[in-house]
């Protein structure tokens, strides 16, 4: 319907108005655009991961690249089988994919990274109706199933080779529900494992730049660090919650360090594992984690105190995952509680429905 | 002391009746689509489980020393006849209450996870203060892992869930994921 044909009011594509015919370009709210979309803003993830996953190589060879693949093969074919229409294009279910194979041991079986991006997407993520709505984070989700269903493989960790690029490490190639076959590889045990079964402290350098053993992203904390730092300054993440985990974690070791002399220090609890990882790419995800910005401070408080429970004391040597996944559970939780005040209304009146 | 603290931890998270046990579930299916409702279900589930700790405790020391064999049939008559006399008293005192709990209190009677209480305490031989301790840490556990789901779910109303997963479906997911989530807390304190 054109209500002012032959005005000239009807006439948005273009032509030079005039003064009898003005041109008037009818548009709806909102007028000015960040130039940031869903799409723009995974794919900024993804870029900043590029480092990680280049260190990753030159610590571990280049099957990583391998393992990494599949996971995100997994993802992105549930993603585009089962998902929304031109989902896979803003690169969600590439992260989660990413994500998932940077948590994953270097020489993982590549149909078991495979089936967690599948799992992880599928059980994590579309069924709670695609982007946006799912409570736990995919990459997580996936992991934790493969924890369970696969706990041998997930807990083999080659050794570091520094700088040995050619070099492809474990059974990569395992068929699928077959007994494994003997492969020789020489493994190093984790910087948390070492200090919990063995009582040894890995030095701080190595871990900081990240030649040790552990999952393929859980080694350079520092490249990890310079992404987050990336994200932060687009406003893409809250820095709340890694710095809110970072503070919580290294509180805490030091008030257990007071009592138990050999509780490790600060630094090392925070930059072994995958606590950086966890804490910079996985807790800030933004749909599992709470909108307010009180209920951010109080998630990274939740997620710092289980990670350190599960350490000091849990029967698994790393516990971020889990401590993420079970923080994600409580988000919706959290965000009741730390719902702003409506404007105009009390505090502390409670709505007549709740009573 | 110690011994109490991890008995306790274990009932509310390591052994989580509903998320690492699987039992009771389906209250934890039935009535957890809101929150107000999922506290009051666990609030009738702590209370119930105290007062079964307690005459499990009592008949266990004083009457059935010397006839195990009877443990379970005891259990199930003192379990239900207890919750129909908690129930009488407290439409008599607190009738509000009463029309709050409606249907659960009777529901609780038949849960699997209230003789599973009284079997574990048995079987584990707790005395009278661990006994109470398990209870509590095992109701409050109940009560976590309900108004868990029920948050979440609540949540959920808003999201275009595919119709596949609708209803219980959706609580099965979601119990399975959070189950994997609570296996972090796997052999906690007990090293």
């Amino acid at each position: 319907m054109r209500p002012w044909r032959g005005t000239g009011w009807e006439d948005r594509s273009g032509g030079e108005g005039t003064m009898e015919e003005p041109r008037l370009r009818l548009m709806a709210a909102p007028h000015l655009h960040a130039q940031d979309s869903t799409a723009r803003i995974m794919w900024s993830v993804v870029a900043t991961l590029v480092p990680v996953v280049l260190a990753a190589v030159w610590f571990f060879g280049a099957g990583v690249l391998l393992v990494i693949g599949a996971a995100m093969l997994g993802a992105m074919l549930v993603e585009r089988l089962l998902g929304p229409g031109g989902a896979i294009r803003d690169g969600s279910a590439a992260i989660t994919g990413l994500l998932l194979g940077l948590t994953l041991p270097p020489g993982f079986p590549l149909w078991m990274a495979f089936i967690g991006g599948a799992f992880g997407i599928g059980f994590g993520k579309l069924i709670f109706g695609g982007l946006g709505q799912n409570i736990f984070n995919p990459a997580l989700l996936g992991r934790a199933f493969l924890q369970a269903a696969f706990p041998t493989a997930i807990t083999t960790w080659p050794a570091v080779r520094p700088g040995e690029v050619l070099t492809f490490q474990g059974d990569l190639l395992a068929a699928p529900l077959m007994t494994p076959a003997e492969v020789d590889v020489v493994t190093q045990a984790t910087p948390l494992g070492l200090w919990k079964f063995e009582g040894e402290v890995t030095g701080l350098w190595d871990l900081f730049v990240g030649a040790t053993g552990g999952s393929l992203g859980e080694t350079s904390a520092i490249l990890i660090l310079l992404g987050g730092a990336y994200l932060v300054a687009r406003n893409y993440m809250n820095w709340r919650i890694p710095v809110g985990i970072f503070a919580t974690v290294g509180l805490l070791s030091i008030l257990f360090g007071l009592f138990d002399p050999t509780f490790p220090g600060p630094l090392f609890m925070i930059f072994s594992g995958g606590l950086v990882l966890g804490a910079v790419y996985m807790a800030t995800d933004m749909v599992t984690s709470p909108i307010t910005n009180g209920g951010a401070w109080i998630f990274a408080f939740g997620i710092g105190f289980l990670v350190v429970l599960i350490r000091g004391w849990g029967g698994l040597p790393e516990g971020v995952m889990y401590a993420i996944l079970i923080m994600n559970a409580l988000v919706p939780f959290i965000e009741r509680i730390t719902q702003p005040r409506v404007f105009g209304k009390e505090r502390g009146v409670k709505k007549a429905e709740a009573a | 002391m110690g011994d109490l603290l991890f008995i306790f931890v274990s009932a509310l998270v390591i052994n989580n009746f509903t998320l690492a046990l699987f039992l009771g579930l389906c209250p934890f299916m039935g009535v957890s689509a809101r929150v107000a409702t999922a506290v009051r279900l666990g609030m009738a589930n702590i209370f119930i489980m105290l007062i079964t700790a307690l005459c499990a405790w009592f008949l266990n020391t004083y009457i059935l020393e010397n006839m195990p064999y009877l443990r379970l049939i005891s259990f199930i008559v003192i379990i239900a006849s207890l919750v129909q006399i908690t129930e009488v008293t407290i439409k008599k005192i607190s009738p509000k209450l009463f029309r709050e709990l409606g249907i659960f209190l009777p529901l609780i009677t038949t849960n699997c996870a209230i003789l599973g209480l009284a079997i574990f305490q048995t079987n584990r031989g707790y005395d009278f203060a661990q006994g109470m301790v398990f209870a509590l840490g095992a109701g409050l556990g109940v009560t976590l892992a309900l108004v868990l789901m029920a948050s979440i779910r609540e949540r959920l109303q808003f999201s275009s869930v595919p119709s596949l997963a609708k209803g219980v479906g959706m609580v099965m997911i979601l119990a399975g994921s959070l189950s994997l989530a609570f296996m972090g807390f796997a052999g906690l304190f007990s090293a």
